[in-house]
């Protein structure tokens, strides 16, 4: 393949065989001598007192090493810290005992743990301790929660976790402009469960000879699980090593450090033998973050012509039992700044309540925030037309930021980096045949058909940066990215990154970068990521940000090996490096195209160091340390057809149509791939997929028998295309896009939903739209009963 | 998701399987496709001390014709029940039910014994049997019996099987020309099971409904017949108000219970939509 046609070229992914083929290795595979196994012994209630812990006959069982509670942490596991907190909102930041310290606070919070030979002997002596509980009320609905006197945390009133907001403009003042109508509408986020293939797992190993202790972790982040777990643990960070292996999928759950983490890593220090946990999948549904659950009041004030003037917003939102690592900065930071969306909005204000509650906690999962901002904007949106009787894509149009308008601030306060929003909605539309469609939809309506269309403008914020900038939102830490690009002796390239893909594919994409720029074959460079012992620094895999940040520092330290070789090259073949031009991975004497080198072969020289110019260094490597000065914002619409069987409530999607603008684009297959998997779990937000929880705190959905996670055969042929407008934030000009399916295509389903249900004068319904939700909309609409 | 610890034991025959069986009581319980039984004993619901894998019996296998019915032995998988040629062409209702069991590693592991042994309210195939009217042939410590589907289903998970037991085969009478036939479901988005399913099979002789077998799963503790839809269409014609009219009669009295994503009330009116659709398209077919 040219060297030139790397780079956006549909290269496919490297990581794929062995993934396929089972030849990869994740944490459950690490095997080691010695290995025991742990099992943790968890609350059936969801509010609780600890009146005794009986370990006696857990301790007698077959195969058991020891059992251990809080007690016996005491000292040695300090509690779990939040990562992020956020200033200004009153936060309340209750500690997180590494096990259940006197009560239980969710069904699954952790008491007790058994390790013993074998992973079926440590669950069956878990069942086997004896807890003795004081069963107390719980508070599971948010409402009823800021009113209870049951209190989550005895020292955090109402259950009140912050109370944040942000306000641009003057909301009061646009609603009372003459002629303008204020839109109004309660709207339900509800919970979701993050579901990533492989659940989560820890393997411990200490060596008492080096004082090491090493953790194979399920993490997205490894240099910042060493961090955190190093305070936890009280453990030297420089004798901790955090290795990140094969990780299947994480939608940020695998963000945070969990209890469990930090207790297996003690243990196997403790035990002085390696310990490793792998968790069910029914404690993953347990124990694992959630996602989402707001409630929401949304109030959206439109001139009569559908300029929208202002949006002011109220937001609950549910933090579960404790604080997780970075769930304060999902329901506000995420979420309140981002409300603005698309449009030129100059009025807006939000303010969100945060409330912990007796179930899982929740944190960051796919688009964390920024999906249900786009939620309630364009649901809004949509309410507005209807309001005015304008055309969805009409409403949309005149509300959107012009092309000629960027770098635009709007009125949350950040300024987005480049777009051409009109472009995109033009596009969608046009794949779409709108008229016709709209068409179709008029001539179906006469036969009693129910067809909807469903559109979303949606702007994503991500690749998150300047450092300094996150780190005044009470980030705990920085958010550039380190890379660094070696060639060895042979002429092949290693990247280490900071970075922690574990399924988006920048083993590939990084590989195009760098065989790109050094124009060395695509085979010849390995990727390399998620072992604090081999990377620097690195900040993880989240929130969009791998490629734009993380790849713009591999590009950055490739293009200091190239400074370097040519160099190296210009001194041997006696020329300046003024001279030199670099073409195909070779540096030549400019009009003597003869006179060269390849890179390989300077990398060689550079090794062998026998002549080198006076002063440099042998070797050949770059190192890059990137901070962005601003966030990325892709964009796009999606649009989408379906319909509404009236006698069943069932709703089928006939078309659905993508245009996204992540900027430049590297690997147009992965980008599909990405906008793929966010499309399908967008979808299944708005059709089928929802945790509930019974009165008492009981997760009723605690499995995949009873929670819906999305089917391919469900999903249409997805139609997808792009615009491309680079940002100026990174001299790749590339913005993040795994989280923009995710975020645009709930609110894009639920719009055609209701669009289709519009004739019967249904207004709005919450998701999950299951059939029986419709049905009943539908019997009410049409005189029968609720 | 770990099971307790179990006993497991490979049957070579059904003989031994019985003999098992007899020597360890309700201690120990029969595997076949185990996606019934696993899932149970993962979440420690179930916790037999011994499992007989019938796997190696191979007497349980097979799809032949006898006698005008299809024989099929208990460990045929579904996946072979829906693609069997001679079950797609003489009993295209059970090839159709058989097609829509949960997904393709559940229909390439799942058994048609193991499923009606277990007796699931939400499974497909019981109500392709009681609409079929099939045998299900049993042998025990006391030789073999047959018991018809309307007499097998008993309740929740409870059938007319015996302790010491086995389902060996399941008898279905062949259709015949004239007969129209359907299976529908809507499948519970989570599980793939019916949260509500109709299986009908009628019988047209000169433009007139002479039997009709409407069966419906899904809704209540176990699978049942709806003999009053099926009364209301016999000596009829098989138009859209008459079904219409008959299908409105799956609700009554039909046992129904709530779960999380429908209400009894709205499996009440899926059993009325879902007989109606179902036997339009039978009739479709029994016409043409």
């Amino acid at each position: 393949m040219a060297v030139t046609q790397v780079f956006g070229a549909r290269v496919r992914r490297r990581e794929d065989p062995r993934l396929i083929r089972g030849t990869a290795t994740y944490t459950d595979d690490v095997t080691l001598p010695g290995l025991c196994y742990a099992a943790f012994v968890r609350s059936p209630h969801a509010h609780a007192r600890i009146r005794r812990v009986d370990t006696s006959r857990a301790r007698s069982a077959p195969g058991v090493l020891g059992v251990f509670t809080i007690q016996d942490l005491e000292g040695k596991v300090n509690p779990i810290p939040c990562g992020w907190q956020v200033p200004n909102c009153d936060l309340k930041t209750p500690p997180h005992p590494p096990l259940a310290r006197d009560k239980v606070r969710f069904v699954g919070d952790a008491v007790a743990v058994v390790v013993a030979e074998s992973r079926a002997q440590a669950y069956d002596a878990a069942a086997l301790v004896d807890v003795e509980y004081e069963v107390l009320p719980a508070v599971v609905d948010m409402e009823a929660a800021l009113q209870s006197t049951t209190l989550v945390h005895e020292d955090v009133p109402h259950n009140r976790v912050l109370l944040w907001s942000v306000k641009g403009g003057d909301f009061g003042a646009a609603a009372r402009e003459p002629g303008v109508r204020v839109v109004r509408q309660r709207l339900v986020n509800q919970r979701l469960i993050p579901n990533a293939m492989e659940t989560r797992a820890v393997t411990a190993q200490y060596n008492p000879g080096t004082g090491e202790l090493t953790l194979w972790v399920t993490s997205q982040n490894p240099h910042i699980a060493r961090v955190i777990l190093s305070g936890v643990l009280s453990f030297p960070e420089h004798k901790l090593r955090v290795i990140a292996p094969e990780v299947g999928g994480g939608f940020g759950s695998k963000i945070p450090v969990y209890p469990e983490e930090a207790v297996v890593a003690h243990l196997a220090t403790r035990l002085a033998r390696p310990v490793k946990w792998a968790e069910t999948r029914r404690e993953n549904y347990l124990a694992t973050i959630h996602g989402r659950d707001h409630i929401t009041d949304a109030e959206m004030a439109v001139r009569p012509d559908g300029t929208v003037v202002g949006l002011r917003v109220r937001t609950l939102a549910n933090f579960g039992a404790y604080l997780s690592t970075a769930a304060p900065a999902i329901p506000t930071i995420l979420y309140g700044l981002v409300l603005s969306g698309p449009y030129r909005i100059p009025n807006i204000e939000c303010e969100v309540t945060g409330v912990f509650t007796n179930t899982t906690p929740t944190d960051a999962y796919r688009g964390a925030g920024r999906p249900e901002a786009t939620y309630v904007l364009e649901r809004m949106m949509d309410l507005a037309a209807r309001e005015l009787g304008l055309d969805p894509a009409e409403i949309r149009r005149r509300n959107l930021i012009p092309k000629d308008q960027f770098p635009y601030t709007v009125a949350t306060g950040i300024t987005y980096d480049s777009g051409d929003y009109a472009r995109a909605l033009d596009r969608a539309l046009e794949i779409l045949d709108y008229p016709k469609v709209r068409a179709e939809q008029a001539a179906a309506r006469q036969q009693g058909r129910y067809l909807g269309v469903g559109l979303s403008t949606y702007v994503e914020i991500c690749g998150a940066g300047p450092s300094k900038v996150v780190g005044s939102t009470g980030f705990a830490g920085g958010l550039w990215e380190s890379a660094v690009v070696r060639f060895s002796p042979t002429g092949k390239v290693t990247v280490f990154t900071g970075t922690s893909p574990h399924g988006q594919g920048e083993e590939t994409t990084f590989a195009q970068i760098v065989s790109h720029e050094l124009g060395v074959p695509l085979d010849d460079v390995e990727v390399l990521h998620g072992d604090t012992d081999s990377i620097l620094m690195g900040w993880g895999t989240y929130g969009s940000r791998t490629t734009p940040v993380g790849g713009t520092a591999v590009y950055l330290a490739a293009q200091k090996v190239k400074e370097k070789a040519k160099r190296i090259a210009a001194h041997q073949l006696e020329v300046s490096a003024d001279d030199l031009v670099f073409e195909n991975g070779r540096f030549h004497v400019r009009g003597a195209p003869d006179r060269g080198m390849t890179i390989q072969e300077v990398a060689l020289q550079a090794y062998l160091a026998w002549n080198l110019p006076e002063g440099m260094e042998p070797g050949l490597e770059g190192q890059a340390n990137w901070d962005p000065s601003n966030f990325v914002f892709p964009f796009g619409t999606h649009a989408c057809v379906v319909e509404v069987d009236p006698e069943t409530g069932q709703v089928r999607i006939l078309r659905y149509v993508a245009v996204d603008d992540c900027g430049r684009v590297i690997n147009p297959l992965i980008v599909d791939g990405q906008v793929h998997g966010g499309i399908a779990q967008g979808v299944a937000q708005a059709l089928w997929e929802g945790a509930r929880y019974d009165p008492a705190g009981n997760l009723l959905t605690g499995s995949m028998a009873e929670y819906a996670v999305p089917k391919a055969s469900w999903l249409p042929r997805l139609e997808c295309d792009r615009t491309e407008t680079p940002t100026p934030v990174n001299p790749l000009g590339v913005k993040g896009v795994g989280e923009t399916g995710t975020i645009a295509a709930t609110p894009c389903v639920v719009n055609a939903v209701m669009d289709a249900l519009s004739p019967l004068g249904i207004r709005h319904l919450d998701m999950p739209l299951w059939p029986e939700r419709v049905w009943r909309a539908i019997r009410q609409a049409k005189g029968g009963a609720a | 998701m770990i099971p307790a610890t179990f006993e497991y034991v490979r049957a070579r025959s059904v003989r031994e399987a019985i003999s098992l069986l007899q020597q360890h009581g309700g201690r120990a319980k029969l595997l076949a496709g185990g996606h019934s039984l696993l899932p149970l004993m993962k979440l420690r619901l179930s916790q037999p001390e011994m499992l007989i894998d019938l796997g190696p019996v191979d007497e349980l296998r097979g799809i032949r014709e006898e006698g005008g019915s299809l024989v099929i032995g208990a460990l045929t998988t579904h996946d072979e029940v829906a693609n069997s040629p001679l079950v797609r062409e003489r009993v295209p209702l059970l090839a159709e039910c058989a097609s829509q069991i949960g997904d393709v590693q559940v229909r390439n592991r799942g058994t048609i014994g193991g499923n009606l042994a277990h007796a699931d309210p939400a499974a497909d195939y019981p109500a392709a049997a009681l609409a079929l009217e099939a045998q299900l042939e049993c042998e025990g410590p006391a030789g073999s019996r047959t018991v018809p589907a309307s007499q097998w289903f008993v309740d929740l998970l409870t059938t007319a099987l015996g302790p010491d037991e086995v389902l060996c085969r399941v008898r279905v009478p062949v259709q015949t020309k004239g007969q129209g036939w359907s299976y529908i479901k809507l499948p519970h988005p989570a599980s793939g099971y019916s949260l509500l399913g109709v299986a009908c099979l009628v019988t047209v002789d000169g433009g007139v409904c002479r039997d009709a077998r409407v069966a419906v799963t899904g809704a209540g503790p176990k699978a049942v017949r709806l003999t009053k839809v099926e009364q209301a269409l016999v000596g009829k014609r098989l138009e859209e108000a008459t079904v219409a009219e008959a299908a409105r009669l799956a609700s009554d009295g039909l046992e129904a219970s709530d779960d999380l994503y429908a209400s009894a009330e709205y499996k009440r009116h899926l059993a009325v939509v879902y007989t109606k659709r179902a036997l339009l398209r039978a009739a479709e077919r029994a016409a043409g």
